[in-house]
């Protein structure tokens, strides 16, 4: 086998990650577009708030992953992204529906501030931890594939030596 | 683009020391070249807080004058319109960081004041029209007075400070709405016991005439309890219908039309309905509320054309979507720590809030309950659909008529004052200066547009500004407020305010121009959002740090000569006194008992109202009654009104001997001192002796002497002025009203709170550290 578990975590990171940044993409454009009053802010929370748990829980599913494949740098890398989260959900303003954002208030210029902030800063992490895994998935798979071929030409030549004691 | 130097009046006046002080001696060069008005050196004469002990003015605090020249000054709107808090604006963000004061507006735009509709010729500065350029976009330069295009100056809002005029078509995304009024009213038990349904009637019956609208006005009532109750008011019907619907979790409307009939076409079915409304339900027992559903449905008749709905509520909403819970512990209500509960604990009414400012339907709560009703998430409902919240605690017609007198009062304001539909407000400001936060009833729908479904014209709101570039290479700013809205007679109409401000670069010269009242006001506005965002304790230590922090930076920044004392310029002594008096106020308390209810409702009338009754509520007037003289009287329309001196609220000042009226905005008592000159009982009250005050007295009799002549004079003179009605007590010690009374006295101790004296000291400790 190729693959081990930790490269396949990292490959299925690496694509989550992407959309990931997506969703971080979408919140930037979001935010500006309220800045410029060239949306409502009600029918962009509509549009907001959906996205905000199944972010979180891609996040989560990467650290549980990375946790069961041993994969200790990359897991604690992620635990501070991942408390905040927790930490943002939980102050949330009272909503029935799940998400963050309430159109009454996101409006104020220093939420409308931290959000965007909040944007950029998701996008910076989320675009390095995609290069990181790019790596990791890189490394690891060229240290099995090493290791197959070493292992390969181990028994190359233990079947050399056989044929040759025949 | 060069701004013209501009021509004065009158030569500026040589500068001249004034006697004696430090402070005039750091007035910039710009202030004085420009003419001095003899206030600004008054304004920074620098006051010792802990000597000088008789700060208050005898007559109410007017608003400071913007430093500004005659012709410009005269430009301005009524300070009780557009008010800010500096009336001198900082250069650039660093420097008003350092004088440690919030920047903020306050508007009162829909007040009832007569517009001045015409423009005058009067000269005009080239300086203004450079700024009011910024804020006319090309397409907007139709002169609708002279129908030409072009020539800036001579618009009418720009000479005029408030100005209204009809809006073209452009301006209406539909046609005009028709007056809508919707009365959603509980029926339940509770209800019906308060008797507050046999109020209401009697009072739409006799106002029905004087609904603002036009021959399109529609009306619709829903009565509910546990199930909705819609009233067919169809033409021709020999008496009202009534349809009940108890599918509360899924809420249709029984009929398409007729529920909102026209109301001069129906109107003996109407007055049939209102006469017969209270014996329907004369025997009920149904003690649960569907308010939530009953909500909906309301919503549900109004969304396709607007309007206003008046929803009367008297007890906690049990049963169906938006049943609350009571949350209040009576426990913790004079906890000394945190209070909770401040905010709402469902976002339903908030949710419902939305979708009626979308459809441009204004929801007013009337809130008539003994009980604990979770104001904190009814409240909502009218607060982001610009509506308004009335609140009668312990209402009952028997056992509580000075509510009742006061909730007829207020009714016959709500029904006949003047009203807007689908309004919308955008507060412009000179490109630098940005808005940041609102406060009031409405909806921000984007960063300078607030959705206001009604404008009514007891409605106050306040915004904090920050200024993003500097000021640099302007003199003045200006800040329009434009309010467009369709009259109750269906006119699209723009009212327009202006206001016009000095910038300065120096910092003595913001703590000349400071308003302390108004800083006061937003001080009060941003604390309730810190009180639900964060916490009460949290608010409290801000508004203290607001006053510390001020003082600390006058102290260091303006002042050379270092003096021992508790150091502030004339403008901001009064601001140590109404900190305290915030922290003092019920909004804000901790230590003395205070219903949940109370303290939200406090709240949010503290970001209600309109300055001038917030600052009535934050520290009330006090006035000595008993010896009322002509002297010094204001002569309006032929009635002589006395005008006593404003006193300081210190047990201090009252005496045994006299009595004294406390004005506190919404409510008023009438104090009478124990040994009260007998003259004063036999000819204001009506009684012999001290002994013989009822308990419960709320109305001063009409009698015919010179004393109650005046003393009533004065008591509706200081009503006439506010558009609520203030409620009278007449208290005496045994009175149970004369805890609420005493704990107007701001100066003094009390078990949870330090006095004012003892305030200063804990100021100049923080400041001198």
């Amino acid at each position: 086998m190729a693959f081990t578990f930790a490269a396949f975590c990292y490959m299925l990171a690496l694509l989550l990650t992407a959309a990931l940044i997506f969703f971080a993409i979408w919140h930037i454009i979001a935010f500006d577009e309220l800045k410029t009053d060239y949306k409502n802010p009600i029918d962009q929370c509509n549009t907001l708030n959906p996205l905000v748990l199944p972010e979180y829980l891609i996040h989560f599913f990467f650290c549980v992953m990375f946790f069961c494949a041993a994969e200790w740098l990359t897991l604690c890398l992620n635990l501070p992204l991942l408390a905040y989260h927790v930490w943002r959900y939980m102050s949330r303003p009272v909503m029935s529906c799940p998400g963050l954002y309430d159109p009454t208030t996101i409006m104020n210029a220093d939420i409308l501030a931290y959000c965007q902030k909040e944007g950029w800063c998701k996008l910076a992490f989320y675009l390095l931890s995609f290069f990181y895994y790019l790596y990791g998935y890189g490394f690891i798979f060229t240290s099995c594939s090493s290791a197959l071929r070493i292992n390969d030409s181990h028994r190359a030549l233990v079947f050399y030596l056989r044929m040759s004691n025949m | 683009m060069q701004a013209a130097t501009q021509p004065y009046t009158q030569a500026p006046q040589p500068y001249q020391q004034p006697h004696g002080g430090p402070g005039p001696a750091q007035l910039s060069p710009s202030l004085a070249a420009m003419s001095l008005q003899s206030s600004t050196p008054e304004a920074l004469r620098v006051v010792n807080l802990l000597q000088e002990r008789n700060l208050l003015p005898p007559t109410p605090i007017p608003a400071p004058a913007p430093c500004l020249p005659q012709d410009l000054q005269k430009l301005n709107c009524n300070p009780e319109v557009f008010r800010c808090t500096l009336t001198s604006i900082p250069q650039t963000q660093s420097l008003l960081n350092k004088a440690k004061m919030p920047l903020g507006l306050l508007l009162h735009p829909f007040k009832d004041l007569s517009v001045n509709t015409s423009p005058s010729v009067s000269a005009y500065r080239k300086s203004i029209s450079h700024h009011c350029t910024l804020l006319f976009p090309e397409e907007f330069m139709y002169n609708p007075v002279s129908r030409s295009y072009g020539e800036p100056h001579k618009r009418p809002e720009v000479q005029n400070a408030t100005i209204e005029f009809i809006a073209p078509s452009e301006y209406m995304l539909r046609p005009p709405q028709p007056a809508v009024y919707l009365f959603v009213l509980d029926v339940s038990h509770n209800a019906v016991e308060t008797g507050y349904l046999n109020v209401f009637c009697q009072s739409l019956l006799e106002n029905i005439n004087a609904l603002p609208g036009d021959s399109r006005t529609k009306v619709g009532f829903i009565t509910f309890d546990s199930t909705i109750h819609f009233y067919n008011l169809q033409e021709g019907l020999s008496q009202p219908q009534m349809l009940i619907v108890s599918d509360i979790e899924d809420i249709f409307l029984p009929t398409p039309d007729s529920l909102l009939v026209n109301l001069n076409e129906c109107k003996e079915l109407v007055q049939d309905l209102l006469k017969s409304l209270p014996n329907l339900f004369e025997k009920t027992m149904e003690t649960q509320s569907a308010l939530g559903s009953a909500l909906q449905a309301a919503f549900k008749l109004l969304s396709p054309t607007g309007g206003r709905m008046s929803v009367f509520q008297t007890q906690l909403p049990n049963l169906g979507v938006g049943a609350l819970q009571s949350r209040e512990d009576p426990n913790q209500r004079a906890s000394a720590k945190d209070i909770q509960h401040l905010s709402p604990a469902t976002d339903f009414y908030k949710k419902l809030a939305l979708d009626c400012s979308g459809q441009q339907v204004a929801v007013d709560l009337f809130l008539l309950s003994a009980q604990y009703c979770d104001l904190a998430s009814l409240g909502c409902i009218s607060r982001y659909s610009a509506g308004s919240v009335y609140y009668y605690p312990s209402y009952h017609h028997q056992h509580n008529p000075a509510q009742v007198e006061r909730f007829q009062k207020d009714l016959k304001r709500y029904l006949t004052r003047k009203i807007g539909f689908e309004a919308v407000m955008r507060i412009r400001c000179t490109k630098g200066l940005s808005i940041h936060t609102f406060h009031g009833n409405f909806f921000v729908r984007s960063t300078d547009l607030l959705s206001l479904p009604n404008v009514n014209p007891d409605a106050g709101f306040a915004v904090q500004m920050s200024i993003e570039e500097n000021l640099d290479e302007m003199q003045v700013v200006s800040f329009q407020a434009a309010l467009l809205y369709t009259s109750s007679k269906g006119e699209r109409r723009i009212r327009v305010h202006t206001l016009c401000l000095p910038v300065v670069s120096s910092l003595s010269d913001i703590f000349s121009g400071a308003d302390v009242q108004a800083i006061t006001g937003l001080l009060a506005c941003m604390a309730v959002d810190r009180s639900v965002t964060a916490s009460l304790s949290d608010a409290r230590d801000a508004m203290t740090n607001a006053a510390i922090d001020s003082l600390t930076s006058y102290r260091q920044s303006v002042l050379t000569i270092q003096q021992p004392g508790l150091l502030a310029p004339a403008c901001l002594r009064l601001f140590p006194l109404f900190i305290l008096a915030l922290l003092k106020q019920k909004a804000f308390r901790t230590g003395t008992s205070t219903r949940l209810d109370d303290r939200v409702f406090a709240m949010c009338q503290l970001k209600y109202q309109p300055l001038a009754y917030a600052m009535l509520m934050i520290h009330p007037a006090l006035y000595r009654v008993d010896d009322l003289t002509d002297e010094g009287a204001l002569n309006i329309n032929e009635r002589t009104i006395p005008q006593p001196r404003v006193l300081q609220l210190s047990v201090e000042k009252l005496s045994r001997e006299g009595a004294f009226l406390m004005d506190a905005g919404i409510v008023m008592y009438l104090w009478i001192g124990r040994n009260c000159h007998p003259n004063f009982l036999t000819q204001v009250l009506g009684v012999p002796s001290y002994a013989a005050v009822p308990d419960n007295l709320y109305l001063l009799p009409e009698l015919d002497t010179a004393e109650s002549q005046r003393t009533r004079a004065f008591i509706g003179w200081l009503r006439d002025q506010r558009p609520f009605y203030p409620s009278l007590h007449v208290i005496r010690d045994e009175s149970q009203l004369k805890a609420s009374f005493m704990q107007n006295m701001i100066e003094d101790r009390t078990e949870s709170a330090l006095s004012y004296y003892e305030f200063l000291l804990h100021l100049q400790q923080q400041i001198s550290k």
